[in-house]
Protein backbone atom coordinates (compact mmCIF):
# COMPACT_ATOMS: atom_id res chain seq x y z
CA UNK A 1 0.00 0.00 0.00
CA UNK A 2 1.15 3.46 -0.33
CA UNK A 3 2.33 5.69 2.23
CA UNK A 4 -0.39 8.30 1.15
CA UNK A 5 -3.02 5.80 1.99
CA UNK A 6 -1.25 4.29 5.17
CA UNK A 7 -1.02 7.90 6.54
CA UNK A 8 -4.28 9.34 6.07
CA UNK A 9 -5.76 5.89 7.55
CA UNK A 10 -3.53 6.68 11.07
CA UNK A 11 -5.03 10.77 10.27
CA UNK A 12 -8.31 9.08 10.64
CA UNK A 13 -7.85 7.51 13.82
CA UNK A 14 -6.04 10.50 15.68
CA UNK A 15 -9.01 12.45 15.01
CA UNK A 16 -10.54 10.16 17.57
CA UNK A 17 -7.98 10.76 20.33
CA UNK A 18 -7.84 14.47 21.11
CA UNK A 19 -4.66 14.24 23.62
CA UNK A 20 -2.63 13.34 20.52
CA UNK A 21 -3.13 16.65 19.06
CA UNK A 22 -1.81 18.75 21.99
CA UNK A 23 1.75 20.16 22.87
CA UNK A 24 4.21 20.04 24.67
CA UNK A 25 6.75 22.96 24.92
CA UNK A 26 5.39 24.43 21.84
CA UNK A 27 6.11 21.31 19.92
CA UNK A 28 3.53 19.03 18.84
CA UNK A 29 3.27 15.84 20.91
CA UNK A 30 5.02 12.90 19.83
CA UNK A 31 3.91 10.33 22.08
CA UNK A 32 6.08 6.92 22.11
CA UNK A 33 4.50 5.98 25.69
CA UNK A 34 1.47 3.52 24.63
CA UNK A 35 2.98 0.72 26.84
CA UNK A 36 2.76 2.65 30.14
CA UNK A 37 -0.78 4.18 28.95
CA UNK A 38 -2.48 4.37 26.05
CA UNK A 39 -4.48 8.02 24.88
CA UNK A 40 -8.14 7.72 25.20
CA UNK A 41 -10.75 8.06 22.05
CA UNK A 42 -13.49 10.72 22.49
CA UNK A 43 -15.95 7.49 22.58
CA UNK A 44 -14.46 6.78 25.91
CA UNK A 45 -14.42 10.22 27.46
CA UNK A 46 -17.86 10.76 26.49
CA UNK A 47 -19.07 7.43 28.25
CA UNK A 48 -17.07 8.46 31.06
CA UNK A 49 -18.78 12.01 30.93
CA UNK A 50 -21.82 10.67 30.54
CA UNK A 51 -21.55 8.43 33.12
CA UNK A 52 -20.75 10.85 35.91
CA UNK A 53 -23.11 13.72 34.23
CA UNK A 54 -26.19 11.40 34.20
CA UNK A 55 -26.24 7.73 35.44
CA UNK A 56 -24.17 7.78 38.87
CA UNK A 57 -25.90 5.06 41.07
CA UNK A 58 -24.09 2.10 42.95
CA UNK A 59 -23.84 -0.33 40.72
CA UNK A 60 -26.23 -3.65 41.98
CA UNK A 61 -27.61 -2.04 44.91
CA UNK A 62 -30.42 -0.04 44.33
CA UNK A 63 -33.52 -0.68 42.60
CA UNK A 64 -33.88 2.91 41.66
CA UNK A 65 -33.04 4.03 37.92
CA UNK A 66 -29.71 5.32 38.67
CA UNK A 67 -28.64 2.21 39.95
CA UNK A 68 -29.84 0.29 37.33
CA UNK A 69 -28.51 2.30 34.44
CA UNK A 70 -24.75 1.74 35.57
CA UNK A 71 -25.78 -2.30 36.45
CA UNK A 72 -26.70 -2.15 32.59
CA UNK A 73 -23.85 -0.36 31.55
CA UNK A 74 -21.60 -2.04 33.50
CA UNK A 75 -22.66 -5.94 32.75
CA UNK A 76 -22.49 -4.49 28.92
CA UNK A 77 -18.41 -3.74 29.58
CA UNK A 78 -18.22 -6.82 30.52
CA UNK A 79 -20.25 -8.61 27.89
CA UNK A 80 -17.59 -6.77 26.03
CA UNK A 81 -14.96 -8.32 27.55
CA UNK A 82 -16.11 -11.73 27.22
CA UNK A 83 -16.32 -11.07 23.56
CA UNK A 84 -13.30 -9.67 23.21
CA UNK A 85 -11.13 -12.72 24.95
CA UNK A 86 -13.34 -15.71 23.98
CA UNK A 87 -14.23 -16.37 27.35
CA UNK A 88 -16.95 -19.30 27.72
CA UNK A 89 -19.06 -17.63 29.92
CA UNK A 90 -19.63 -13.76 31.53
CA UNK A 91 -19.13 -15.14 35.63
CA UNK A 92 -15.62 -15.70 34.27
CA UNK A 93 -14.50 -12.28 33.58
CA UNK A 94 -14.05 -10.45 36.89
CA UNK A 95 -13.69 -6.49 37.23
CA UNK A 96 -10.43 -5.72 39.33
CA UNK A 97 -8.34 -1.94 39.71
CA UNK A 98 -5.83 -3.48 37.28
CA UNK A 99 -3.21 -5.92 36.08
CA UNK A 100 -1.60 -5.56 39.52
CA UNK A 101 -4.95 -6.55 41.27
CA UNK A 102 -5.63 -9.28 39.41
CA UNK A 103 -2.60 -11.06 39.89
CA UNK A 104 -2.59 -10.05 43.25
CA UNK A 105 -5.92 -11.46 43.70
CA UNK A 106 -4.52 -15.15 41.95
CA UNK A 107 -1.54 -15.07 43.89
CA UNK A 108 -3.54 -14.88 47.18
CA UNK A 109 -6.80 -16.92 46.88
CA UNK A 110 -5.69 -19.16 44.52
CA UNK A 111 -2.14 -19.88 46.37
CA UNK A 112 -4.09 -19.93 49.46
CA UNK A 113 -6.14 -23.04 48.56
CA UNK A 114 -3.33 -24.43 46.10
CA UNK A 115 0.07 -24.03 46.71
CA UNK A 116 1.66 -26.04 49.66
CA UNK A 117 5.20 -26.28 51.03
CA UNK A 118 7.81 -27.45 48.98
CA UNK A 119 5.66 -26.28 45.88
CA UNK A 120 7.10 -23.99 42.92
CA UNK A 121 5.75 -21.42 41.07
CA UNK A 122 7.58 -20.38 37.91
CA UNK A 123 7.84 -16.79 36.36
CA UNK A 124 10.70 -15.89 33.35
CA UNK A 125 13.35 -13.85 33.93
CA UNK A 126 11.17 -10.86 31.74
CA UNK A 127 8.33 -10.59 34.34
CA UNK A 128 7.07 -7.20 35.32
CA UNK A 129 7.04 -6.73 39.49
CA UNK A 130 3.54 -7.14 39.27
CA UNK A 131 3.85 -11.23 38.12
CA UNK A 132 7.07 -11.47 40.27
CA UNK A 133 6.54 -9.95 43.67
CA UNK A 134 2.79 -11.41 45.02
CA UNK A 135 4.24 -14.37 43.68
CA UNK A 136 7.34 -13.95 46.28
CA UNK A 137 4.65 -13.42 48.98
CA UNK A 138 2.10 -16.44 48.13
CA UNK A 139 5.86 -18.63 48.12
CA UNK A 140 6.49 -17.52 51.23
CA UNK A 141 3.38 -17.47 52.86
CA UNK A 142 3.21 -21.20 51.36
CA UNK A 143 6.86 -22.15 52.01
CA UNK A 144 6.99 -22.67 48.34
CA UNK A 145 9.91 -21.53 45.76
CA UNK A 146 9.88 -19.75 43.24
CA UNK A 147 11.90 -20.61 39.94
CA UNK A 148 13.01 -18.78 37.28
CA UNK A 149 13.00 -19.35 33.35
CA UNK A 150 15.96 -17.67 32.00
CA UNK A 151 15.52 -16.01 28.60
CA UNK A 152 18.46 -15.86 26.20
CA UNK A 153 20.68 -12.76 24.75
CA UNK A 154 17.72 -11.77 22.19
CA UNK A 155 15.20 -11.86 24.38
CA UNK A 156 13.28 -15.18 23.89
CA UNK A 157 12.45 -17.47 26.73
CA UNK A 158 15.09 -20.51 27.14
CA UNK A 159 12.18 -22.82 26.12
CA UNK A 160 14.92 -25.26 25.85
CA UNK A 161 15.39 -25.78 29.75
CA UNK A 162 11.77 -25.97 30.40
CA UNK A 163 12.30 -30.10 30.63
CA UNK A 164 14.69 -29.37 33.63
CA UNK A 165 12.30 -26.51 35.06
CA UNK A 166 8.83 -28.02 34.43
CA UNK A 167 8.62 -30.91 36.80
CA UNK A 168 5.65 -32.04 38.79
CA UNK A 169 5.84 -29.52 41.77
CA UNK A 170 5.58 -26.63 39.30
CA UNK A 171 1.57 -25.78 40.64
CA UNK A 172 1.43 -22.34 39.07
CA UNK A 173 3.41 -20.90 35.77
CA UNK A 174 2.65 -16.91 35.73
CA UNK A 175 4.17 -15.36 32.94
CA UNK A 176 3.43 -12.76 30.50
CA UNK A 177 2.01 -12.78 26.69
CA UNK A 178 4.40 -9.97 25.90
CA UNK A 179 6.91 -8.18 27.91
CA UNK A 180 7.08 -4.91 28.48
CA UNK A 181 10.49 -4.41 28.04
CA UNK A 182 11.30 -6.58 25.50
CA UNK A 183 7.78 -6.22 23.28
CA UNK A 184 8.43 -10.24 22.04
CA UNK A 185 5.18 -12.69 21.93
CA UNK A 186 6.09 -15.21 23.82
CA UNK A 187 5.27 -18.65 23.12
CA UNK A 188 2.32 -19.02 25.26
CA UNK A 189 0.37 -21.50 23.90
CA UNK A 190 3.56 -24.30 23.78
CA UNK A 191 4.07 -22.66 27.51
CA UNK A 192 0.44 -23.46 28.57
CA UNK A 193 0.66 -27.21 26.76
CA UNK A 194 3.73 -28.12 28.61
CA UNK A 195 2.87 -26.75 31.82
CA UNK A 196 -0.87 -28.43 31.70
CA UNK A 197 1.16 -32.00 30.98
CA UNK A 198 2.46 -31.13 33.95
CA UNK A 199 -0.15 -30.73 35.65
CA UNK A 200 0.76 -27.03 36.22
CA UNK A 201 -2.14 -24.04 36.57
CA UNK A 202 -1.18 -20.88 33.87
CA UNK A 203 -1.77 -17.49 34.51
CA UNK A 204 -0.74 -15.50 31.30
CA UNK A 205 -0.72 -11.31 32.58
CA UNK A 206 -1.76 -10.28 29.60
CA UNK A 207 -0.93 -6.53 30.32
CA UNK A 208 0.82 -5.80 26.37
CA UNK A 209 -0.62 -8.86 24.54
CA UNK A 210 -4.11 -7.78 24.54
CA UNK A 211 -3.02 -4.65 22.77
CA UNK A 212 -1.34 -5.85 20.21
CA UNK A 213 -3.00 -9.09 19.00
CA UNK A 214 -6.48 -11.06 19.26
CA UNK A 215 -6.86 -13.52 22.42
CA UNK A 216 -8.65 -16.39 22.74
CA UNK A 217 -8.43 -17.76 26.22
CA UNK A 218 -10.49 -21.18 25.41
CA UNK A 219 -7.84 -21.74 22.46
CA UNK A 220 -4.81 -21.03 24.38
CA UNK A 221 -6.62 -22.81 27.37
CA UNK A 222 -4.94 -20.79 29.82
CA UNK A 223 -6.46 -21.12 33.43
CA UNK A 224 -6.25 -16.89 33.95
CA UNK A 225 -5.61 -14.49 31.58
CA UNK A 226 -4.91 -10.66 33.18
CA UNK A 227 -4.79 -7.30 31.74
CA UNK A 228 -5.14 -3.53 32.61
CA UNK A 229 -8.14 -1.25 31.03
CA UNK A 230 -6.06 1.68 30.63
CA UNK A 231 -3.21 0.30 27.93
CA UNK A 232 -6.53 -0.50 25.92
CA UNK A 233 -7.78 2.65 25.87
CA UNK A 234 -10.05 2.63 28.38
CA UNK A 235 -10.55 4.49 31.66
CA UNK A 236 -7.49 4.14 34.28
CA UNK A 237 -8.58 1.67 37.66
CA UNK A 238 -9.98 -0.53 35.53
CA UNK A 239 -8.79 -3.71 35.32
CA UNK A 240 -9.67 -7.61 34.42
CA UNK A 241 -9.13 -10.90 35.67
CA UNK A 242 -10.60 -13.81 33.56
CA UNK A 243 -10.11 -17.08 35.33
CA UNK A 244 -11.66 -20.72 34.34
CA UNK A 245 -14.65 -21.43 36.18
CA UNK A 246 -13.71 -24.46 37.93
CA UNK A 247 -10.71 -22.78 39.64
CA UNK A 248 -12.63 -19.27 40.50
CA UNK A 249 -14.82 -21.50 41.96
CA UNK A 250 -12.57 -23.49 43.77
CA UNK A 251 -10.74 -20.59 45.12
CA UNK A 252 -11.39 -18.57 48.49
CA UNK A 253 -12.57 -15.27 47.67
CA UNK A 254 -10.00 -12.30 47.99
CA UNK A 255 -10.95 -9.65 49.45
CA UNK A 256 -14.53 -9.16 51.51
CA UNK A 257 -16.81 -6.37 51.76
CA UNK A 258 -20.20 -5.65 50.37
CA UNK A 259 -21.33 -6.53 46.51
CA UNK A 260 -19.58 -9.88 47.36
CA UNK A 261 -22.11 -12.08 49.60
CA UNK A 262 -25.01 -13.66 49.34
CA UNK A 263 -26.02 -13.70 53.12
CA UNK A 264 -24.05 -12.97 56.14
CA UNK A 265 -24.41 -13.35 59.92
CA UNK A 266 -22.04 -13.36 62.37
CA UNK A 267 -21.49 -16.92 62.56
CA UNK A 268 -21.42 -17.69 58.79
CA UNK A 269 -21.30 -15.79 55.38
CA UNK A 270 -22.35 -17.18 52.34
CA UNK A 271 -20.53 -15.68 49.46
CA UNK A 272 -22.19 -14.39 46.09
CA UNK A 273 -22.04 -16.06 42.84
CA UNK A 274 -19.10 -15.97 39.93
CA UNK A 275 -18.53 -13.09 39.62
CA UNK A 276 -19.54 -11.10 42.21
CA UNK A 277 -17.59 -13.57 44.27
CA UNK A 278 -14.01 -11.73 43.94
CA UNK A 279 -16.20 -7.59 43.46
CA UNK A 280 -16.42 -6.41 47.24
CA UNK A 281 -17.13 -3.26 47.25
CA UNK A 282 -17.63 -0.84 45.23
CA UNK A 283 -15.77 -0.91 42.16
CA UNK A 284 -15.13 1.22 39.52
CA UNK A 285 -18.19 1.27 37.42
CA UNK A 286 -17.88 4.60 35.65
CA UNK A 287 -14.20 3.30 34.56
CA UNK A 288 -15.60 -0.20 33.77
CA UNK A 289 -18.31 1.39 31.68
CA UNK A 290 -15.39 2.69 29.61
CA UNK A 291 -14.40 -0.60 28.64
CA UNK A 292 -17.22 -1.48 26.28
CA UNK A 293 -16.15 1.55 23.70
CA UNK A 294 -12.42 1.23 24.68
CA UNK A 295 -12.90 -2.23 22.65
CA UNK A 296 -15.08 -0.96 20.01
CA UNK A 297 -11.93 1.60 19.44
CA UNK A 298 -9.17 -1.36 20.10
CA UNK A 299 -11.04 -3.32 17.17
CA UNK A 300 -11.27 -0.57 14.78
CA UNK A 301 -7.49 -0.45 14.59
CA UNK A 302 -7.25 -4.56 13.37
CA UNK A 303 -7.03 -3.31 9.81
CA UNK A 304 -4.81 -4.46 7.60
CA UNK A 305 -3.68 -0.77 6.59
CA UNK A 306 -3.02 -0.22 10.64
CA UNK A 307 -1.08 -3.22 10.99
CA UNK A 308 0.98 -2.65 7.47
CA UNK A 309 1.85 0.92 8.94
CA UNK A 310 3.01 -0.56 12.15
CA UNK A 311 5.04 -3.41 10.57
CA UNK A 312 6.92 -0.28 8.47
CA UNK A 313 7.47 1.50 11.59
CA UNK A 314 9.02 -1.76 13.03
CA UNK A 315 11.08 -2.43 9.83
CA UNK A 316 11.84 1.17 10.18
CA UNK A 317 13.12 1.43 13.57
CA UNK A 318 14.97 -2.18 13.57
CA UNK A 319 16.64 -0.22 10.52
CA UNK A 320 17.10 3.32 11.71
CA UNK A 321 17.80 2.98 15.74
CA UNK A 322 21.23 0.82 15.03
CA UNK A 323 22.72 3.50 12.96
CA UNK A 324 22.93 5.37 15.91
CA UNK A 325 26.38 4.99 17.15
CA UNK A 326 26.68 2.42 20.33
CA UNK A 327 22.86 1.86 20.42
CA UNK A 328 22.00 -1.82 21.57
CA UNK A 329 17.84 -3.03 21.11
CA UNK A 330 17.32 -5.05 23.89
CA UNK A 331 14.24 -8.15 22.55
CA UNK A 332 14.68 -9.47 18.96
CA UNK A 333 12.56 -11.40 16.74
CA UNK A 334 10.39 -12.15 14.08
CA UNK A 335 7.52 -11.93 16.90
CA UNK A 336 8.26 -7.95 18.10
CA UNK A 337 5.58 -5.74 18.79
CA UNK A 338 6.47 -1.92 18.05
CA UNK A 339 8.12 -1.90 21.34
CA UNK A 340 11.82 -0.68 21.17
CA UNK A 341 14.03 -1.09 24.35
CA UNK A 342 17.83 0.30 24.53
CA UNK A 343 20.56 1.77 25.66
CA UNK A 344 23.17 3.81 24.12
CA UNK A 345 26.82 3.53 25.14
CA UNK A 346 28.47 6.68 27.01
CA UNK A 347 24.68 8.02 27.34
CA UNK A 348 22.16 7.98 30.36
CA UNK A 349 18.97 6.70 29.67
CA UNK A 350 16.89 9.39 31.94
CA UNK A 351 18.85 11.85 30.43
CA UNK A 352 17.98 10.57 26.97
CA UNK A 353 14.43 10.77 27.84
CA UNK A 354 14.55 14.11 29.45
CA UNK A 355 16.05 15.85 26.19
CA UNK A 356 13.70 13.99 23.87
CA UNK A 357 10.85 15.09 25.77
CA UNK A 358 12.20 18.88 25.61
CA UNK A 359 11.80 18.07 21.63
CA UNK A 360 8.04 16.80 22.21
CA UNK A 361 8.82 13.41 22.21
CA UNK A 362 7.75 11.73 25.45
CA UNK A 363 9.56 7.91 25.59
CA UNK A 364 9.97 5.90 28.95
CA UNK A 365 13.06 5.51 31.26
CA UNK A 366 14.52 3.85 33.82
CA UNK A 367 14.16 -0.27 35.12
CA UNK A 368 10.48 0.29 33.94
CA UNK A 369 9.48 -2.21 36.71
CA UNK A 370 11.98 -4.98 35.02
CA UNK A 371 14.60 -4.61 37.68
CA UNK A 372 16.01 -8.43 37.53
CA UNK A 373 15.77 -8.25 33.59
CA UNK A 374 17.47 -5.07 33.45
CA UNK A 375 20.25 -5.35 35.58
CA UNK A 376 20.66 -9.12 34.17
CA UNK A 377 21.65 -6.76 31.27
CA UNK A 378 24.00 -4.52 33.02
CA UNK A 379 22.70 -1.41 33.00
CA UNK A 380 20.74 0.88 35.57
CA UNK A 381 17.66 1.36 33.06
CA UNK A 382 16.70 1.70 29.18
CA UNK A 383 14.84 3.72 27.14
CA UNK A 384 11.75 2.74 25.70
CA UNK A 385 9.97 4.03 22.90
CA UNK A 386 6.49 2.12 22.26
CA UNK A 387 4.41 2.45 19.61
CA UNK A 388 0.52 2.15 19.15
CA UNK A 389 -1.89 1.87 16.02
CA UNK A 390 -2.24 5.57 16.15
CA UNK A 391 1.53 6.12 15.84
CA UNK A 392 2.65 7.51 12.50
CA UNK A 393 5.54 6.52 10.64
CA UNK A 394 6.62 10.35 10.98
CA UNK A 395 6.72 10.25 14.65
CA UNK A 396 9.08 7.36 14.23
CA UNK A 397 11.26 9.35 11.63
CA UNK A 398 10.95 12.23 15.05
CA UNK A 399 12.57 9.63 17.35
CA UNK A 400 14.77 8.69 14.96
CA UNK A 401 15.94 12.49 14.73
CA UNK A 402 15.76 13.39 17.90
CA UNK A 403 18.07 10.76 19.20
CA UNK A 404 20.46 11.73 16.97
CA UNK A 405 20.79 15.26 17.98
CA UNK A 406 20.53 14.29 21.91
CA UNK A 407 22.89 11.61 21.60
CA UNK A 408 25.36 14.12 20.31
CA UNK A 409 24.43 16.83 22.98
CA UNK A 410 25.05 14.40 25.73
CA UNK A 411 28.60 12.71 24.22
CA UNK B 1 34.73 41.52 47.20
CA UNK B 2 32.92 38.30 47.78
CA UNK B 3 29.89 38.27 45.76
CA UNK B 4 26.50 37.45 47.90
CA UNK B 5 24.67 33.95 47.41
CA UNK B 6 22.03 35.98 46.04
CA UNK B 7 23.84 37.68 43.44
CA UNK B 8 25.28 34.70 42.62
CA UNK B 9 21.88 33.07 42.28
CA UNK B 10 20.44 36.14 40.22
CA UNK B 11 23.38 35.93 37.60
CA UNK B 12 22.39 31.96 37.00
CA UNK B 13 19.26 33.57 36.37
CA UNK B 14 20.19 35.68 34.14
CA UNK B 15 22.38 33.38 32.02
CA UNK B 16 19.52 30.62 31.38
CA UNK B 17 17.14 33.40 30.37
CA UNK B 18 19.70 34.09 27.44
CA UNK B 19 18.52 30.91 26.14
CA UNK B 20 14.84 30.88 25.40
CA UNK B 21 15.12 27.25 23.88
CA UNK B 22 14.48 24.41 25.92
CA UNK B 23 16.94 22.54 24.46
CA UNK B 24 19.52 25.36 24.56
CA UNK B 25 18.97 25.68 28.34
CA UNK B 26 19.68 21.69 28.74
CA UNK B 27 22.59 22.45 26.35
CA UNK B 28 23.93 25.13 28.72
CA UNK B 29 22.88 22.67 32.17
CA UNK B 30 25.20 19.58 30.45
CA UNK B 31 28.09 21.82 29.86
CA UNK B 32 28.31 22.99 33.67
CA UNK B 33 27.98 19.88 34.14
CA UNK B 34 31.02 18.73 33.10
CA UNK B 35 33.05 20.92 34.86
CA UNK B 36 31.30 19.93 38.34
CA UNK B 37 34.06 19.32 40.98
CA UNK B 38 34.73 15.85 41.10
CA UNK B 39 34.27 14.23 43.91
CA UNK B 40 37.32 11.74 45.05
CA UNK B 41 36.66 8.01 44.00
CA UNK B 42 37.09 7.35 48.16
CA UNK B 43 33.61 9.90 49.19
CA UNK B 44 31.43 7.92 46.42
CA UNK B 45 29.89 5.91 49.81
CA UNK B 46 26.47 5.22 50.55
CA UNK B 47 26.33 7.70 52.70
CA UNK B 48 27.15 10.35 50.11
CA UNK B 49 24.50 8.97 47.49
CA UNK B 50 21.76 11.09 47.71
CA UNK B 51 18.44 8.82 48.06
CA UNK B 52 15.10 9.68 46.11
CA UNK B 53 17.45 10.04 42.53
CA UNK B 54 16.59 7.47 39.96
CA UNK B 55 20.10 8.39 38.35
CA UNK B 56 22.86 7.87 41.38
CA UNK B 57 24.13 11.17 42.40
CA UNK B 58 26.57 11.36 45.39
CA UNK B 59 27.26 14.48 47.10
CA UNK B 60 30.21 15.15 49.17
CA UNK B 61 30.84 17.83 52.06
CA UNK B 62 33.38 18.97 53.96
CA UNK B 63 34.03 21.96 56.56
CA UNK B 64 36.93 23.96 56.11
CA UNK B 65 37.99 27.51 57.92
CA UNK B 66 34.05 27.48 58.61
CA UNK B 67 32.44 27.06 55.14
CA UNK B 68 31.33 24.00 52.99
CA UNK B 69 33.01 22.19 50.69
CA UNK B 70 31.23 21.05 47.90
CA UNK B 71 31.92 17.56 45.38
CA UNK B 72 30.06 15.71 43.13
CA UNK B 73 28.85 13.21 40.78
CA UNK B 74 26.42 11.30 38.65
CA UNK B 75 25.68 8.87 36.36
CA UNK B 76 24.14 11.34 34.44
CA UNK B 77 25.06 14.28 33.20
CA UNK B 78 21.47 16.31 33.50
CA UNK B 79 22.11 15.67 37.22
CA UNK B 80 25.46 16.69 36.71
CA UNK B 81 24.62 19.73 35.54
CA UNK B 82 21.89 20.49 38.15
CA UNK B 83 24.14 20.10 41.06
CA UNK B 84 26.97 21.51 39.87
CA UNK B 85 24.84 24.81 39.52
CA UNK B 86 24.05 24.50 43.35
CA UNK B 87 27.81 24.01 44.11
CA UNK B 88 28.85 26.95 42.03
CA UNK B 89 26.15 29.12 44.21
CA UNK B 90 26.65 27.46 47.65
CA UNK B 91 30.05 26.16 47.72
CA UNK B 92 32.79 27.78 49.91
CA UNK B 93 30.05 29.61 51.97
CA UNK B 94 29.19 29.60 55.89
CA UNK B 95 26.04 27.63 57.11
CA UNK B 96 24.48 30.58 57.95
CA UNK B 97 24.86 32.15 54.39
CA UNK B 98 23.20 28.73 53.10
CA UNK B 99 20.89 28.85 55.51
CA UNK B 100 19.25 32.43 54.24
CA UNK B 101 19.02 31.26 50.57
CA UNK B 102 15.36 29.79 49.85
CA UNK B 103 16.68 28.38 46.71
CA UNK B 104 14.26 29.89 44.50
CA UNK B 105 16.92 30.70 41.81
CA UNK B 106 16.03 27.09 40.72
CA UNK B 107 12.33 28.06 39.80
CA UNK B 108 13.49 31.26 38.56
CA UNK B 109 15.34 29.25 35.62
CA UNK B 110 12.63 27.33 34.76
CA UNK B 111 13.80 24.29 36.19
CA UNK B 112 10.74 23.65 38.28
CA UNK B 113 9.21 20.83 36.43
CA UNK B 114 12.27 18.82 38.28
CA UNK B 115 10.97 20.15 41.89
CA UNK B 116 8.16 17.59 41.93
CA UNK B 117 9.40 14.72 44.25
CA UNK B 118 8.91 11.98 41.93
CA UNK B 119 11.54 13.34 39.02
CA UNK B 120 14.14 11.19 38.51
CA UNK B 121 16.99 13.98 38.78
CA UNK B 122 15.82 14.04 42.51
CA UNK B 123 16.58 18.10 42.85
CA UNK B 124 14.39 18.30 46.03
CA UNK B 125 17.00 15.81 47.89
CA UNK B 126 19.86 17.78 46.30
CA UNK B 127 18.86 20.63 47.73
CA UNK B 128 17.30 18.63 51.10
CA UNK B 129 21.18 17.68 51.53
CA UNK B 130 22.95 20.73 51.33
CA UNK B 131 20.58 22.38 53.33
CA UNK B 132 21.31 19.01 55.76
CA UNK B 133 24.86 19.66 55.70
CA UNK B 134 25.05 23.28 56.40
CA UNK B 135 22.34 23.08 59.44
CA UNK B 136 24.40 20.07 60.82
CA UNK B 137 27.75 22.39 60.46
CA UNK B 138 26.01 25.30 61.91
Amino acid sequence: MNREILNQAVEEIRKQVPALGRTVYGKPLVYLDNAATAQKPQSVLDRVHQMNAGVNGNVHRAVHRLSEETTLWYEEARDAVKDLIGAAERAEVIFTSGTTAAINTVAYAWSSRFLKAGDVVLVSQAEHHSNIVPWQLACERAGATLRVLPVDESGQWRMDLLPQLLDERVRMVAVSHISNVLGLVNPIQEMIRQAHAVGACVLIDGAQGIVHGQVDVQALDCDFYVFSGHKLYAETGTGILYGKRRWLEAMPPFLGGGDMVDTVTFEKTTYAPLPLKFEAGTGNFIGAASLAPAIAFARSLTTPTLEENQQEIIQYLNEELRRIEGLQIYGEGPNKIPLFSFSVAGCNHGDIATLLDKLGIAVRSGLMCCEPLISSFGHTGLVRASFAPYNTLAEAEALVQGLHRVVRMLR
Amino acid sequence: MEKSIQVLEREVVEEFALFPEWMDKYEYLIEIGKSLPMIQEGNKTEENLIKGCQSRVWLHCQMEDGRLQFSADSDAIITKGIIALLIRVYNNRRPDEILSSDFGFIREIGLQENLTPTRANGLVSMIDRIRAYATQNQ
